[in-house]
């Protein structure tokens, strides 16, 4: 199945018609930066991966971009995409998980918070997994973990390379305690990934935080990042109520985490393509050999 | 006698506790026989801090979970081993006082044992950082764990923080980083490793050091994926409203044990731990031996492939794809 066939048949199942978030909204054919102003026209946005051509501002992109961003065209073929989530705990706060959950399949036209497949990138293979935030913060409950792991598991008896996009909120409260435990599953199945001397590239985006960063976005054999993501494990609100004092300069962005040791290379969207693809191949990954 | 600081819902059973203090003192002087009143208050205490107790909502859990006087880790270890050294530092330039760990004797095993260490007063608690552990902490705790490795002694592990600690300092550290590599390093131990939430377990910062073969929990022991205050503020948008997040979030034992997230429940002397905390250390050591015992019948390969496959039962979701052919996850 295609990108697009996977997408048309996504619509299938959620027919309502999404209004696209990821550039803040003109009138839909221009687009404003939100950072210094410019307006430029969307479709030139787009075909630039959304980065501002006057500031280099990288704007919030949904999975479905960034896949296209990443995979050669048409090339990117989806795993698992029906798993759906449950109300394990048959939550409500101001409003109850399973409504919560259906409005946003519906707004978003995706069943959780995390695209999985595996792809082409330049010829080379590639398992891939792309969170979304649109989809309740990107926030990891048991669809996420079980999609993440499953990717993961494939991509080790494939002996493929992995990529994992993170953009996350961190765990997902309403499923409560078995979201905390997706954070071990995964990086269980990263262990055994590893132990193979497969390559496993998480890339950072903003936001980044809280159990995602305790989890798969750390485990990078390299860990890569958006400029002036944010990433971090504590909340900057949590951090200043318990410091009662103002943060640093640059607290938890991108640049900040690479420069204590934590970021190997901070990517512009537009060279993360050709990045990844020298990364790969430096790895001794090759396109495999027509039949 | 020092009095030990009081839950509003035990209030009514120190009440009755006066009033036998009060006869035993009037009988001293008056040489009345009151033994049948005595026996009948006492009784009455027995059964009223039962029910108290038997009944506790899930805020009132957390209230028993952070009592200040619940036994420790540092308290629980001095009873169950026989011989114990507390091991120190990460080699990278700390010592984090709020995660503790060692070697020791339990049984006839030489096991290694690691755990959240919170204080009893004030002054204590600034020193172990209220069991709130920074990335050092997790750093020495997986030195520790592939020290045990190596020397193939099983891992006992003591989950009691409010979480791992948040602050400017732990994220330059990597508090992320440290919590993440050990949630992955722990699959590859070829040793048993039992953890038991002892006190209240707070989300990454309890499960740093919790992927075990076996997670047991205390009768009265929460274990969170947040806090229900920062769950409350964030999705009631109101602090207030923590007592209905305890609730909403399922953190008790039983509902974990339902959910299988764990494997056992721990029951506590009536009154919590707290009240009799000999009790419980002996319940925690009989416990510890015969999970020692029964994972020491598997082999390394069986250990390590039964881990993997624990953890990776856990969540729900809805696979319309898999129903037919297989039965799980
Ligand atoms: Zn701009």
């Amino acid at each position: 199945m295609s990108l697009f066939d996977w997408f048309a048949d996504r619509r299938k199942v959620n027919p309502v018609v999404r209004a696209t978030q990821e550039v803040e909204d003109g009138d839909g054919l221009w687009s404003k930066c939100p950072e210094c102003g410019l307006v430029v026209y969307r479709k030139d946005l787009i075909a630039n991966a959304s980065v501002c051509s006057g500031c280099s501002h990288h704007h919030r992109i949904d999975s479905e971009a960034r896949i296209r961003v990443i995979a050669d065209e048409g090339s990117f073929s989806p795993i698992n995409s029906a798993l759906a989530p449950t109300d394990p705990l048959a939550f409500k706060d101001r409003r109850s998980y399973a409504d919560r959950l259906r409005d946003t399949q519906q707004s978003t036209g995706l069943r959780d918070a995390v695209v999985t497949g595996h792809c082409r990138l330049e010829g080379l293979p590639l398992s891939l997994g792309v969170m979304d935030f649109r989809f309740m913060g990107g926030s990891m409950g048991s669809v996420v973990g079980e999609k993440l792991t499953r990717l993961v598991e494939e991509a080790t008896a494939l002996r493929q390379p992995l990529m994992i996009v993170c953009a996350s909120g961190g765990a997902r409260m309403q499923e409560g305690m078995l979201s905390l435990m997706q954070m071990a599953k995964i990086s269980g199945a990263l262990q055994r990934h590893r132990q193979q001397e497969l390559l496993y590239i998480p890339l950072l985006t903003h936001p980044t935080t809280g159990g995602v960063t305790a989890s798969f976005a750390m485990l990078g054999d390299l860990i890569l990042a958006e400029p002036k993501a944010l990433i971090g494990f504590a909340g900057r609100r949590v951090i200043e109520q318990t410091l009662r004092e103002k943060l640093p300069e640059g607290f938890q962005t991108a640049e900040y985490l690479q420069e204590h040791g934590f970021v190997d290379l901070i990517v512009p969207r537009t060279r993360l393509r050709s990045t990844l693809a020298s990364l790969l191949r430096l790895h001794g990954v090759s396109a495999p050999v027509a039949a | 006698m020092v009095r030990r600081p009081l839950l509003e819902f035990e209030k009514p059973l120190v009440e009755l506790e006066d009033q036998i203090e009060q006869i035993r003192q009037l009988a001293k002087d008056s040489e009345v026989d009151v033994s049948q009143q005595l026996l009948q208050l006492e009784t009455l205490a027995a059964r009223r801090r039962e029910e108290i107790f038997n009944s506790l909502t899930p805020a009132q859990k957390i209230q028993v979970a952070r009592h200040p006087q619940r036994p420790s880790t540092l308290d629980y270890i001095q009873v169950i081993t026989d011989e114990w050294f507390e091991l120190h530092g990460d080699r990278r330039g700390s010592d984090d006082q709020a995660l503790v760990g060692g070697i020791g004797r339990i049984g006839d095993r030489g096991v290694v044992l690691i755990g959240h260490q919170k204080g009893r007063d004030t002054k204590e608690n600034v020193a172990r950082n209220f069991g709130m552990a920074s990335p050092g902490g997790y750093r020495k705790a997986l030195r520790l764990m592939e020290h045990a490795d190596r020397f193939r002694l099983p891992i006992l592990c003591f989950i009691d923080t409010p979480g791992a600690y948040a602050g400017v300092l732990a994220e330059e550290q990597g508090q992320g980083e440290a919590i993440a590599v050990n949630l992955r390093e722990m699959f590859s131990l070829r040793v048993p490793v039992i953890a038991t939430v002892i006190g209240e377990g707070g989300s990454g910062g309890a499960l740093g050091i919790g992927v075990a073969d076996r997670l047991l929990m205390f009768e009265h022991s929460v274990y969170t994926v947040a806090s229900p205050e920062a769950c409350a503020s964030i999705l009631w948008r109101d602090a207030a409203k923590a007592p209905a997040a305890a609730a909403a979030l399922r953190i008790t034992a039983n509902d974990l044990l339902q959910l299988g997230v764990i494997d056992a429940v721990l029951s506590e002397p009536s009154g919590g731990n707290h009240w009799a905390p000999l009790q419980a250390a002996e319940t925690l050591q009989a416990a510890l031996l015969q999970q020692l015992q029964d994972l020491g019948e598997l082999s390394e390969a069986e250990l390590l492939e039964q881990r993997y496959a624990k953890f990776r039962r856990m969540g729900r979701i809805l696979d319309p794809e898999a129903t037919e052919f297989s039965p799980n996850p």
